[in-house]
């Protein structure tokens, strides 16, 4: 009998549950800082001092009343677009369409915009804006959901496809019928009425994801629709058992979740770019899918990811101008940081034994 | 004796979380003998076994196979010591054919179709086995599944063999040859365990029983030196008298009626057929039958939960009142004013929401009610704090999560809801499933109390003896087919049994 | 018959660069494991392949270098850069049971970091400009089959007068194909993706099989970007062109349904779909619209093939969950 055969294993695993929750997010903290330090890395390869790289990005996404703006416009839409996939991800319903429902979202509200800014007065216009961005976004979402539900078609691959189509349809726009100027590719800018007023010096949009914020965190945890919701994710069985219609709730969850994305489509039509293209939704309904997941399907913790996220882009902006490093290192951090974040989730349910002393004795 | 000693186990200990699953446990297998591995159900005999086929790390303690001291860190580590397990629920690709699943993971194997199908046969001729290589798993029957999972085992070598409840699945003719195969390989020298909590089957085919209880090594003994009776004592711990207090309700009344009952499964498999029965109010109806033999489907099936083909139930709620239950949903048929509770089999994954609290899960009954779009927790809360005190469940808080709770708790607050609601119609199914003793005692009076209401209550169990001195009706139940109904008090253990199989019998004459 | 021709040279062009992509998801989600970060993976194989040809030929001078040298080390370094960005999404999902679609998003905004950043890197740190000499874009762009077979009317065209890196992902489909159904140790990497547990419980090391299924696959999609930055974009860091590339890789995994043999007319076809509009003009089909139909083709194809509920057709049966032996 070799020396090898009566080894226990050196590591081994076992499931834990019930961390206290001041450990768990003292964890979570902690990977943070640790991604920040691998972030090193890129800001040392370019020549740089990391700390002085992320003294810039900090300046430059807080520094001044105009930066902090700027950041906030960009955490806007991350916000908005993770508190509509928390329900779906509570219902364990993978939908990583967003982006395309951003961009269904906004091809409605665009259309109002273009073409009916002189029938309506600006409130009016904006309300019918919103209204229909929250329609379509919420009818390309129900499009998965409904075959998800009658005949169990993946709706991750589904949800995927599905951005790239009405992708391809805004591009087509772009080139044919809503082409401004002939060759330019591009659609015109909205009339001043087809625009998000501004509040604060940032427009609105922020005042209404906050209020979604508020909204969602009462529909999940106090409504029985939310409490539907949690259910299906615990087993579909049960709610069957409970006398749910569960593919009436996945729908319906679903065309909520897509009405959301729509409304963050029209935020960012109406209120940031004033006009439409196709990377209108710029890969914010794929970032939005980690910030949702990392803050536990938390609301407000959500504030607070996307908050981080949009500092490292804005700042990231400013250390390409300052310092020379191309603006996709705050990419690259963002993507350091959610891995180590999602590492960290690991040691809050698992518990590491290694192989001790003790028990080599006994085996020996 | 100390030769065919083939594995020794000493101070073996498991934990999940806080829950000791085993707990310091020495056993020993030898040679050419079938051991009976006997314990209630939760008093971790597969947790055992599965430390030994490399499923599991034990926390202390070690192993010994040959008199070596040995570490089994993997199943694979598990062949290397000729240790093969069958398990519960068979370990199969369903895409893959019969040989490609016996070769699967085999390291100096080519994948030689002939060689391969010429070792299988052999095995086959040797214990009496009989596979269609090229089949693929998901075409195969239940004991065909189990045939090929103990060819793998054999086709690698094994000598040791561990199989997991393999009788919970078979007909009694499929038992009887097995059986006969498991006696074969014992004439081989080869040695084999079979968990179980059947005392009839302990006593038809193993040389020695060890029992545990509660994660605890209570002792072996050998089969010819013992009965059941002290079996069963050292399986629970004290003296039982299985002895269930039966009173009569004082007049029963037509409550629930099927008629020309048939189900088929989205494979189109019959799981129902022409089943026709009366449940009484006020009487205690059993249900009885080898496991899959549609029990699940027959309550699923009354409480809504699945597609009927044809037949009719209907409940009688009084002589001008009556509510046809096909076709309704579980929420229709509330809303009908028919008050049914149901107890399923797969409580976390069917009856309970596993991440919730009592509190929530007691909402799963109350969630609806209202107008307003919001929850009404208030309600709720008040039912599971009276739950909790009156059932005795022992839990920090109604906000626990019921999944971190043990076995007996949660099937004590998924009764405990289900009763809260004073059913007319009460289904319940394995309802002491994996509950120590006393617990199931509890139960047992539990819905006793309920029939001396005047509900209609409709037993599924598995454990003959529980159900001729629970129930005051018998309804047994044959491949979907019902082959008799028979009165309690009146029949026996004997007549009962035969009619599990009776149709069985008569399609093969 | 000669816009027909430069059609399919087109888009096998096109096509060579979705089948690496799609080779190496397939081998991927074989294992159980569904990576969406492969338009990451191929973002950082574009860059670092083209890195490494650049630095080849800048270490040895333009005037020396040779094209299969830069070939092979264009080639290796992409591989490379996948394959490292694998290793990151295997040990969060494997070792550390991280949920699989998150962590491949993460993956996604990564590895586009990665890629863009070292394209920019390289572009800065060279003075404004990175391009390959004439005679390894050559190299890069030419068949190397021999004249007398591309002289061939028509069927040279066709066959014959493709890429080298083309040959090379035919023939990895071919021995994939053959890896996964008539050998042994796919036949237990198919089981690993099926049900993890009955592997394990056959002493197969999960673990090892997905982990080396999921690095070997995004070193194989990472290649197909190095092929579109050196074939398509003329061995220019072009990012843009490069976008939307790795999901169209993630359709046709679905498209192919898990089979590295459909995945050679699979992503030729898709390839067609893609540059259809720059070569067959239909007046009353807008160009664009070619371009969604991939995506439409998949999803009518992920739709037929979940209500026909053929046991044969189905992605692999754990795609996407995670494996803990200890599980309870």
């Amino acid at each position: 009998m070799t020396e090898e055969n009566i080894k226990a294993p050196f590591i081994r695993l076992s499931k834990r549950d019930g961390v206290k929750p001041e450990i768990a997010w003292a964890i979570r903290i902690g990977s943070i800082l640790i991604a920040l330090v691998i972030g090193f890395a890129p800001m040392m390869i370019t020549g740089n001092n990391p700390f002085e790289a992320y003294k810039i990005i900090i300046q430059g996404a807080l520094s001044k009343p105009i930066y902090i703006k700027q950041t906030i416009k960009i955490a806007i839409p991350l916000l908005g677009c993770a508190l509509a996939i928390a329900p779906c991800f509570k219902m364990r319903f993978w939908n990583i369409g967003a982006e395309g429902q951003i961009t269904a979202g906004a091809i409605a509200a665009s259309y109002f915009a273009l073409f009916w800014y002189e029938k309506l007065p600006s409130w009016l216009l904006l309300v019918v804006m919103f209204i229909a961005a929250a329609v379509a976004g919420g009818i390309w979402a129900f499009i998965p959901a409904f075959f998800k539900a009658k005949w169990n078609t993946n709706e991750t691959l589904f949800t995927l496809m599905m951005n790239y189509i009405i992708i391809g349809i805004v591009s087509w726009l772009q080139g044919g019928p809503w082409e401004g100027r002939k060759g330019s590719q591009i659609i015109p800018m909205f009339n001043q009425s087809a625009r998000l007023p501004e509040i604060f010096g940032i427009h609105c949009g922020w005042i209404i994801v906050l209020v979604l914020a508020v909204l969602m965190h009462f529909y999940m945890n106090y409504t029985k629709q939310g409490y539907e919701i949690a259910v299906i994710g615990d087993s579909e069985n049960t709610a069957r058992y409970a006398g749910m219609n569960v593919g009436w709730i996945m729908m319906r969850t679903m065309f909520l979740s897509g009405a959301i994305c729509g409304i963050v489509g029209f935020i960012m039509v109406s209120g940031a770019n004033h006009t439409i293209y196709n990377g209108v939704a710029n890969g914010v309904g794929f970032t939005s899918i980690t910030v949702a997941w990392l803050s536990q399907l938390n609301s407000f913790a959500m504030i607070a990811i996307s908050m981080i996220l949009a500092i490292l882009g804005k700042g990231s902006n400013t250390l390409q101008t300052k310092l020379k490093v191309p603006a996709s290192v705050s990419e690259i951090v963002t993507g350091i940081l959610l891995f180590c974040m999602l590492s960290c989730e690991f040691f809050i349910n698992y518990r590491i034994i290694f192989r001790t002393r003790k028990h080599r004795e006994v085996q020996a | 004796m100390q030769t065919k000693c083939a594995i020794e186990m000493k101070g073996l200990t498991k934990r999940f979380g806080t829950v000791v699953a085993n707990d310091g446990i020495d056993l020993q297998i030898n040679r050419g003998e079938i051991l009976s591995l006997l314990g209630e159900n939760g008093s971790g005999k597969t947790t055992l076994m599965n430390m030994l086929s490399g499923i599991y790390q034990p926390d202390e303690g070690q192993i010994l196979v040959d008199g070596e001291p040995v570490s089994i860190r993997s199943p694979k580590d598990a062949y290397a010591y000729r240790i093969g397990m069958i398990h519960q629920h068979y370990k199969l690709v369903d895409v893959f054919t019969a040989a490609q699943n016996i070769v699967l993971g085999l390291n100096d194997e080519k994948l030689d179709l002939k060689q391969i199908n010429s070792k299988v046969q052999e095995i086959c001729k040797r214990y009496g086995f009989n596979i269609e290589p090229s089949k693929k798993v998901y075409d195969m029957s239940v004991s065909q599944k189990q045939t090929l999972e103990i060819i793998k085992v054999l086709y690698r070598g094994a000598d040791i063999l561990i199989l997991d409840e393999p009788t919970a699945v078979l007909t009694p003719q499929e038992t009887e040859k097995l059986f006969v195969i498991l006696k074969n390989m014992k004439a081989d020298g080869k040695a084999v365990v079979i968990i179980t909590h059947k005392l009839h089957e302990v006593m038809a085919i193993s040389d020695k029983v060890a029992v545990l209880r509660k994660g605890k090594y209570i002792g072996t003994v050998e089969t010819s030196k013992t009965n059941p009776q002290m079996l069963t004592e050292m399986m629970v711990g004290h003296a039982v008298a299985l002895n269930i207090e039966r009173p009569k309700y004082r007049k029963p009344f037509d409550k629930l009626r099927v008629e020309g009952l048939t189900c088929v499964d989205h494979e189109g498999i019959c799981k129902l057929q022409d089943v026709s029965f009366t449940a009484r109010g006020g009487e205690i109806l059993g249900v009885a039958g080898i496991a899959g033999s549609g029990q699940k489907e027959l309550l699923e099936s009354i409480a809504g939960l699945y597609p009927v083909k044809e037949g009719s139930i209907t409940c009688i709620e009084c002589e001008d009142h009556q509510v046809q239950l096909v076709g309704l949903a579980p929420r229709q048929i509330r809303d009908a004013g028919v008050g049914m509770a149901f107890v399923p089999e797969d409580r976390l994954g069917m009856g309970l929401v596993g991440s919730m609290g009592m509190t929530g899960n007691m909402m799963l009954r109350s969630w609806k009610q209202g107008r307003s779009m919001f929850l009404d927790k208030r309600g709720p809360e008040k039912l599971a704090r009276e739950i909790w005190e009156k059932l005795e469940v022992v839990t920090p808080s109604t906000e626990f999560p019921v999944r971190r709770m043990s076995g007996g708790n949660v099937q004590k607050v998924l009764v405990g809801r289900e009763i809260s609601r004073e059913p007319s119609v009460l289904l319940t199914a394995y309802a002491v499933r994996g509950l120590d003793i006393n617990t199931s005692y509890a139960i047992y009076n539990l819905l006793t109390y309920q029939k001396m209401r005047g509900s209609a209550v409709i037993y599924i169990g598995e454990d003959l003896d529980v159900l001729l001195e629970l129930c005051d009706r018998i309804l047994v139940l044959c491949a979907g087919k019902v082959s008799g109904i028979v009165d309690a008090r009146k029949t026996t253990k004997e007549e009962v049994g035969l009619m599990m199989t009776s149709l069985k019998e008569a399609k093969n004459d | 018959m000669s816009t027909l021709i430069a059609l399919i040279v087109a888009a096998v062009t096109f096509g060579t660069v979705l089948m690496f992509g799609t080779l190496g998801e397939v081998l991927t989600e074989r294992s159980g494991n569904m990576n969406l970060g492969v338009e990451g993976i191929m973002y950082m194989g574009g860059a670092f392949g083209l890195a490494g040809a650049f630095y080849y030929e800048k270490l040895v001078g333009p005037a020396a270098s040779s094209g299969p040298i830069a070939i092979i080390i264009a080639i290796l370094s992409a591989f490379l850069a996948g394959a490292a960005a694998s290793a990151i999404y295997s040990f969060l999902t494997i070792t550390l049971r991280a949920n699989q679609n998150v962590t491949g998003l993460a993956l996604s905004i990564f590895g586009t970091g990665v890629g863009q950043f070292t394209g920019e890197f390289m572009r800065v740190s060279e003075g404004g400009f990175v391009a390959l000499s004439n005679n390894l874009k050559g190299a890069f762009s030419q068949s190397i089959m021999p004249s007398f077979l591309r002289n061939i009317p028509i069927i040279g065209k066709m066959l014959f007068d493709h890429t080298v890196f083309f040959y090379i992902a035919v023939a990895l489909a071919v021995g994939m194909h053959f890896f996964l159904f008539k050998s042994k140790r796919g036949m237990y990497l198919r089981a690993v993706g099926e049900s993890p547990s009955t592997a394990d419980a056959a002493g197969i090391n999960i673990s090892r099989y997905k982990y080396l299924a999921t690095i070997i696959g995004g070193g194989i999609s990472a290649i197909g970007g190095m092929v579109y930055i050196t074939t398509t974009a003329g061995c220019v860091w072009n990012h843009e062109g490069l976008s939307g590339v790795g999901w169209l890789a993630v359709a046709l995994v679905i498209f192919c349904m898990w089979k590295p043999l459909n995945a050679i007319w699979g992503s030729v076809l898709f390839g067609a779909l893609m540059i259809m509009y720059l070569r067959l003009v239909i007046k009353f089909i807008p160009t664009e619209i070619y371009k969604i139909l991939p995506y439409v083709v998949t999803v009518i194809v992920l739709v037929l093939s979940s209500m026909r509920n053929n046991k044969e057709k189905q992605p692999p049966a754990s795609l996407g969950l995670n494996y803990f032996r200890e599980e309870r």
